[in-house]
């Protein structure tokens, strides 16, 4: 597969560090190279922070993200440091619940219920990282759920098992969804041209 | 081969470690190197070893070299400011020719600096930080494999020629997670012991080896160990033979050894007018420059120091004539290096020292000023 970049981004807490290793580990387990890094520092605990993955069957020399394919935000502070001025053809994920004030793209946006969806089914936002994981997995195409099942089942904190589970084939479901949805709207847009 | 595991470099130093027979490990956690503490507090209790947190890192350095003495293959990991506490004892290390591995996970300095931010300034500290002429082993990984892999060399290196080997990392490499295969095999290495008994032992003996066998303390071999000058039974002495004897043969007991010890990676070098000169994180962006660079039809190779010291100057001397680049994460330090060997004429610099990784197009955007394209 070409070489796909991920941002995963948000505020320092959130589990998305554990969600890029889950992201990555899946890589491993269809038979890519990945490299996944992360920002430490301040925003590690608070302000914007972010995770990296890169996936693909090349060889991965450079480790960090430079032009990402994906970017997730579950915090309008990260949306605003990593949510704009995006490539055309990157895909932008953000939490409708922790994003409010988005500027509008044509194409390759996507606003999902994340925070909502995970407090609405676990009582908290524990596992919204993991709910966040399934969405763009499932909305970048490039792993199987299986994949990214086994990475899950493999790092999932002792006792959260069940629920992250659970959160991911919610997350995996939601994201699957909102293609569709995006390629019939895609389509009628088309059709109402010609 | 195992299957293809994901780990974070720090991580696969300690996995290394333990694979080359680790039981000892002093030390006291700092970042970006603390994941090492983290993994060896965790596993080698399970091994029958022993993991002590150390008041602080001279501490810390002695405990390891007394572990060392006892005959266990012993580390400590830390980052710049604790670095620079362990210079006096592993002066002594040298002194006193205990194996043992230091690794160091470079960050920000000078001082406590940046510390969850990436730098490559510890090199000469690494080579001088400790007072006196005297020989050191640094090794500089630039993958996650590589963390693995070259942990295994380090030991197998302090045990061989009985000295202190420094693992010098950066906070890229020993926070990145990738794809590692371990080994199925490994070659280990142990020091080479007294085949005489106790009462002829010389632990200092000066034979064509140059370097001496090393008694277990508690094996019955009752030797003096001392950080000053010594002669071959151990015991210091002032005299100038005594000294000029210790001191030759301290400070070139590398020399014979040295095709063993310097390790290189060199990427299309063949026809290169440019060679690209970078190790640990810098090798990686270098690395992505020079195939974008090729893309674009231009001869640019990478000669990759994976020991840097002693400084694998024998092989890059086959390329005098060429241009040199050299990449690094500090004002130049590996630089003077190589302007020492080609003269400053022949050699350009490309230095970062904010807290960020060099990106491939700084790299680039250098290749190409250099290459007049």
């Amino acid at each position: 597969m070409a070489m796909q970049k991920f941002l995963l981004t948000g505020t320092g807490g959130q589990g998305l560090i554990l969600a890029a290793i889950m992201l990555a580990e899946a890589g491993i387990y269809a038979g890519q190279n990945v490299a996944q890094s992360q920002s430490y520092g301040p925003e590690a605990r608070g302000g914007a922070s972010r995770a990296e993955v890169i996936i693909g069957d090349e060889d991965i020399y450079y480790p960090k993200v430079e032009r990402p394919n994906f970017v997730l935000t579950l915090s309008q502070e990260a949306y605003k440091k990593y949510g704009l001025h995006l490539d055309e053809e990157a895909i932008l994920i953000v939490d409708d619940t922790q994003v409010t004030e988005v500027k509008p793209r044509s194409k390759n946006f996507y606003s999902l219920p994340i925070t909502k969806a995970a407090r609405a089914h676990f009582g908290s936002e524990q596992s919204a990282n993991v709910l966040a994981l399934g969405v763009v997995a499932s909305i970048s195409g490039y792993l199987s759920m299986d994949n990214v099942l086994q990475s899950v089942k493999h790092r999932a904190p002792k006792g959260t098992t069940e629920q992250n589970i659970k959160a991911l084939e919610i997350g995996w479901k939601m994201g699957l969804k909102a293609g569709e949805n995006q390629e019939n709207k895609h389509c009628q847009n088309e059709g109402d041209e010609s | 081969m195992s299957n293809p595991k994901l780990m974070q470099g720090n991580e696969a130093v300690a996995e290394g470690a333990l694979a080359a027979g680790v039981l000892f490990y002093a030390g006291y956690p700092i970042t970006p190197s603390t994941e090492i503490a983290e993994k060896m507090a965790e596993r080698l209790p399970l091994v029958g070893g022993s993991f002590i947190q150390m008041e602080d890192e001279i501490g810390s350095m002695a405990a390891i070299i007394g572990a060392s003495l006892t005959g266990l293959k012993a580390l400590t990991a830390t980052s710049g400011p604790g670095f620079s506490l362990m210079q006096e004892n592993l002066g002594y290390a040298v002194a006193t020719e205990v194996p043992c591995v230091v690794v160091n996970v470079q960050r920000g300095g000078p001082s406590t600096g940046l510390p969850t931010s990436p730098a490559q300034a510890d090199v000469m500290q690494a080579r001088w930080g400790t007072h006196g002429d005297h020989p050191i082993i640094a090794i500089t990984p630039s993958t996650v494999q590589e963390c693995y892999v070259l942990t295994v060399i380090a030991f197998n290196l302090a045990e061989e020629y009985r000295i202190p080997v420094i693992l010098l990392m950066d906070e890229v490499i020993g926070h990145l997670r990738e794809k590692v295969v371990l080994p199925d095999q490994l070659t280990i290495v142990n020091r080479k012991k007294p085949d005489v008994p106790p009462g002829e032992y010389l632990p200092y003996e000066n034979d064509d080896s140059m370097i001496p066998a090393m008694a277990n303390f508690g094996d019955g071999y009752r030797y003096h160990v001392t950080g000053l000058t010594h002669n071959q039974k151990g015991l210091s002495s002032g005299n100038p033979e005594v000294t000029k004897s210790f001191m030759q043969r301290l400070t070139q007991k590398l020399n014979p050894y040295l095709d063993r010890i310097q390790m290189v990676e060199e990427v299309q070098l063949e026809d290169a007018d440019l060679i690209l000169i970078a190790y640990g994180c810098s090798a990686r962006s270098a690395m992505e420059a020079l195939h974008i660079a090729r893309g674009r039809g231009l001869k640019v190779g990478l000669f990759r120091p994976i020991t840097i010291w002693p400084f694998p100057q024998k092989q890059l001397e086959k390329y005098v004539g060429r241009k040199f680049l050299v990449v690094e994460m500090n004002t130049g330090q590996l630089a003077g290096e190589i302007e020492r060997i080609f003269g400053n004429k022949a050699v350009e610099r490309l230095n970062r020292i904010d807290g960020e990784l060099i990106t491939p197009k700084e790299v680039l955007d250098k290749i190409g000023g250099v290459c007049n394209v």
